[in-house]
């Protein structure tokens, strides 16, 4: 799938390589996470009120609809974020699985 | 009283012109700025790395932008620079700041908040779907980063930022599908007596539309937006709208930029319980402030757009302005010219300020027009329709109420993007002028709290 | 000036008031409802959110067990949904002696409703595997559960006024006079409303009006300390409270089917009385994060997204006022529910309004009767 956001210029920079959702995928250093999952897909996560997906909204760290988690289940907010080598990131909320017996 | 503990939280133009002010002065301010970077929203500094020269960055703004970066620059070592840390609620005299899952307090004999401000919305039926981005939010996209947030982008809306960002987009090379606005030409005619107060702003301004359609981008003034389009799956497809002359127009799209001018962050405020002011002309509450910018509350004071709306050069002179109270009231010497340039300066742009509400008004009628089904608020997915319902079959007819019954503004922007048009739909419905149904009151945390916050001794 | 008249003026529109007034009106009784804010406001719309019996003064349990009779039958009684779930309450602790303490209860001959289970050790952690490992046992009640204190009050209101009572929000009492046979209520804006009997439900603000009619009351008023997370899956369903002695711990957590977790206890604050707002202090929150990670460890990741407070009446053996006065006819009183009142709102209404229809009730309430903060007399001569 083609990315939602376009690079215009500063391609120049040296890359960095994270996980999104099992897959590598490869940034740019200062790019936010935002930034980094949205030039190559086109969403941030799984609303959790309707079928549709949010790709945040803001981008000043105000609306709060960019949030995604780590693989460990940290959150990360994709807009004030930037991306870091080995960061392993997913789209779904990693609780859907709370220890539960009965 | 040399050593009162003077806070100022934000590290944009207001906060950083206010530090500069106060440290003239030999008091060393704390300076807590949510950002990692200083210069606020409008003159956020790119990350490292990125070598964008300021006339690409900031435009006809490059050197003020320069000059306000020079000056916090020299400001840094000489004051107490904590960034990266949200100041997240706060109790009399005392601060608590959230930096990189650390809680901390911070005690205050006066606190200055230079909050800044966020864009203001209207919903518009589909304005969920993802592709659509505040109008700020589009701006940073490129000032920051130096994307465009879609392949080929509408911007929608209105006020001089959907001109000045539409016309950044194309001069990096984005593809511009439109710029429709809701406000017609003849109220910018109207307006002309007022916003020549800054002729030269308002050349800017007619310079930026030259530009736009120089590049052939179609501009459509007096529009009615219908719908954001697209689906669940890939989100934006397009928009639909009514234009000036009546016909439904429809334009391709995978982005939508969407924003009405901004609106003032006055949690921190509203939350040490300073009286907010319902400003008639922008149509929303702020802080009430006196000229320099004391609020009602002994030791809290505000400056910039983040407790009145006048842009950013206009913060700029608030903040110093709002340092030079501060030292009246530490019963320090105060340089009356530096202050009476601050005033003079303040009132042309407050004049300036009520020619742009008057140019390009709230669409206060859009939120009586927009269909049951559209979402109000984004983060609770509430439709207008279900808003509506706890007006009439609950009796809901004030904002806090509404919430409580039907959830708009309860989500994790905390109303941000939703309290003021939920106001306007709860207003049209109980038919009552919109200040009357009141606003939705601040709560903490100002932004979500990680439950990983560790507590250390500050 | 005209006087409005009923039978019954009710001073106060929370839970309480406005539940007394819905049964009012079903037992045929005019009554006026008078709420100088907005219905349900205070502690009746802020509150937890507790649809609990278990862990109650076992004198309470006749009272909390004809509430709950009512909350079963609430989406029909009332027309309306005030999101009730009958969940289950899991009443942890962290030490023995205190599972010592909760068998001890459960094994009360009033507590026999509730059906209380007590789980330990690992059975414990097997059937709540997402408690944390301090947890050393627990009380289970199948039966309780939680509800939306946001939509109650103001849902008993409108369902009385279906009924035919007058409901007067942003009304304030200034004086009330008995005069005669009858009580004479005036409010700021000079109505005036009169009625045989009265009816104080006037929460944090009760005392108040008891002290004018010879009856003060040691009131105390706290805001409690709430919290709620961002959504996340539904799949915590039972309430969980911690039932200790050392204040800090005391942390209760529920989450709704939206999956918003749902936090409170801890550290109460001190309410603005005068300006009628409380604030969250934001140690309770600090306090509450702490708690939560030990009660439920797999809540570290999760943002807390918005708190709130409220004001609530509290008397010092944490027990309400309700029933007669002890000093005037027709004077009656529902208020200072001590933070545990939402559960027993409809029964509250059901009791009261059988109290101030028939002179009697079939559920035993002297407990919580004024009289119990009457001065001997000559204390009160001095006093005055």
């Amino acid at each position: 799938m083609k990315g939602r956001f376009v690079r215009l210029a500063e391609q120049g920079r040296p890359t960095v390589n994270l996980i999104v959702d099992g897959a590598p995928i490869e940034a740019l250093q200062g790019d936010t996470l935002m930034v980094a999952l949205l030039t190559q897909g086109n969403a941030l996560r799984q609303s959790e009120f309707d079928t549709g997906r949010r790709a945040g909204f803001c981008l000043m760290g105000a609306c709060q609809d960019c949030w995604v988690w780590t693989r460990s289940g940290e959150r990360l907010r994709a807009c004030s974020n930037e991306v870091r080598d080995g960061l392993d990131i997913v789209t779904t909320q990693p609780e859907a699985t709370w220890p539960l017996h009965g | 009283m040399a050593t009162a503990r003077v806070v100022i939280v934000g590290a944009g133009p207001a906060g950083v012109r206010c530090a500069e002010t106060l440290l003239a002065a030999g008091i060393k301010p704390i300076l807590i700025d949510e950002n990692r970077r200083d210069g606020g929203q409008i003159y956020r500094r790119q990350p490292q790395g990125f070598t964008r020269d300021y006339t690409t960055l900031y435009g006809s703004e490059a050197a003020k932008a320069r000059d306000l970066h020079e000056s916090f620059d020299r400001l840094r070592g000489a004051i107490d620079y904590r960034p990266d840390t949200l100041v997240w609620n706060l109790t009399p005299g005392q601060l608590c700041c959230a930096s990189q899952g650390r809680h901390s307090t911070v005690d205050y004999d006066a606190l200055i908040l230079c909050t800044g401000a966020t864009d203001r919305l209207m919903p518009i039926e589909g304005w969920q779907l993802a592709g659509t981005y505040s109008l700020g939010g589009a701006q940073i996209a490129l000032k920051n980063q130096a994307v465009s947030i879609g392949h080929r982008v509408v911007f929608m809306g209105s006020g001089p930022l959907l001109y000045l960002v539409a016309s950044q987009y194309v001069k990096a090379g984005a593809e511009v599908a439109a710029v429709l606005d809701t406000s017609p030409l003849s109220l910018r005619l109207k307006a002309l007596p007022k916003l020549l107060a800054r002729p030269g702003l308002l050349f800017t301004g007619i310079k930026l539309l030259a530009q736009l359609y120089r590049a052939r981008v179609a501009v459509h003034l007096g529009i009615k937006p219908l719908q954001v389009m697209g689906d669940a799956a890939n989100g934006v497809g397009g928009v639909r709208f009514t234009a000036g002359n009546g016909r439904t127009v429809t334009v391709q799209a995978d982005a939508v930029a969407l924003g009405y001018h901004l609106r003032p962050e006055t949690q921190l405020g509203d939350l040490a319980g300073c009286t907010m002011a319902f400003d008639q002309a922008s149509s929303q509450w702020w802080l009430a402030t006196d000229d320099a910018g004391r609020t009602s509350v002994k030791g809290v004071y505000a400056a910039g757009d983040g407790s009145k709306i006048r842009g950013a050069d206009a913060a700029e002179h608030a903040g110093r302005l709002v340092a030079l109270a501060l030292l009246e009231d530490l019963q320090q010497p105060v340089d009356a010219g530096l202050r009476d340039e601050q005033q003079q300066a303040l009132a042309v742009m407050d004049q300036f300020r009520l020619g742009l509400a008057q140019a390009f008004p709230w669409p206060s009628e859009q939120a009586k027009a927009l269909p049951d089904s559209a979402i109000v608020c984004r983060c609770e997915m509430i439709s207008a329709g279900e808003l509506r319902r706890t007006v009439n079959e609950k009796g809901a007819c004030e904002v806090n109420r509404a919430k409580a019954f039907s959830r708009v503004g309860m989500g994790r922007c905390q109303g941000r993007y939703c309290s003021q048009a939920g106001a306007e739909v709860i207003a049209a419905e109980a038919g009552v002028p919109v200040q009357e149904v009141g606003r939705q009151r601040g709560q903490a945390p100002v932004k979500p709290l990680s439950m990983l916050t560790e507590e250390v001794s500050s | 000036m005209s006087v409005q008249k009923a039978d019954v003026v009710i001073v106060g529109g929370g839970l309480m008031g406005s539940a007394t007034a819905f049964f009012l009106r079903r037992r045929g009784q005019s009554v006026i409802l008078l709420e100088r804010d907005q219905i349900g406001q205070y502690a009746s719309g802020v509150n937890f959110g507790n649809v609990r019996r278990q862990g109650r003064f076992l004198g309470q349990l006749a009272l909390a067990n004809r509430s709950w009779e009512l909350w079963k039958r609430l989406p029909e009684l009332i027309d309306d949904d005030l999101e009730f779930i009958p969940s289950g309450h899991m009443r942890v602790c962290y030490r023995e002696d205190e599972v010592a303490e909760l068998e001890a209860y459960a094994a009360a001959p009033e507590a026999a409703q509730l059906d209380l289970k007590i789980y330990r050790g690992a059975e414990l952690h097997r059937r709540f595997g997402f408690l944390g490992p301090d947890v050393k046992g627990g009380s289970y009640a199948p039966h309780d559960g939680h509800a939306n204190p946001r939509l109650a009050a103001p849902a008993f209101a409108r369902a009385a006024i279906r009924l035919g009572a007058q409901i007067e929000e942003r009304t304030e009492v200034a004086e009330v006079q008995k005069v005669g046979a009858d009580f004479h209520v005036t409010t700021t804006d000079g109505r005036q409303f009169q009625a045989a009997q009265l009816l104080i439900t006037a929460g944090a603000w009760g005392q108040k009006l008891s002290a004018q009619f010879g009856e003060p009351v040691p009131l105390d008023t706290h805001g409690p300390q709430m919290a709620v997370t961002e959504p996340v899956p539904y799949a915590l369903p039972t309430v969980i409270g911690v039932y200790t002695k050392i204040p800090e711990e005391v942390i209760y957590f529920r989450q709704i089917p939206r999956g918003n977790i749902v936090i409170g206890g801890g550290y109460r604050s001190k309410p603005d009385m005068l300006n009628r707002r409380a604030y969250v202090e934001p140690r309770s929150i600090i306090n509450q994060i702490n708690q939560m990670r030990r009660l439920l460890p797999g809540v570290g990741n999760l943002n807390i997204i918005r708190v709130w407070s409220g004001i609530e009446g509290y008397l010092p053996d944490s027990l309400p006022v309700m029933g007669p006065s002890g000093t005037v006819d027709g004077l009656f009183y529902a208020f200072g529910f001590c933070g545990h009142g939402f559960q027993l709102g409809p029964g509250v209404g059901d009791v009261m309004a059988e109290l101030l229809g028939t002179g009697s009730t079939s559920t035993p309430i002297e407990s919580f009767s004024i009289t119990r903060f009457a001065l001997p007399a000559e204390q009160r001569s001095q006093a005055s």
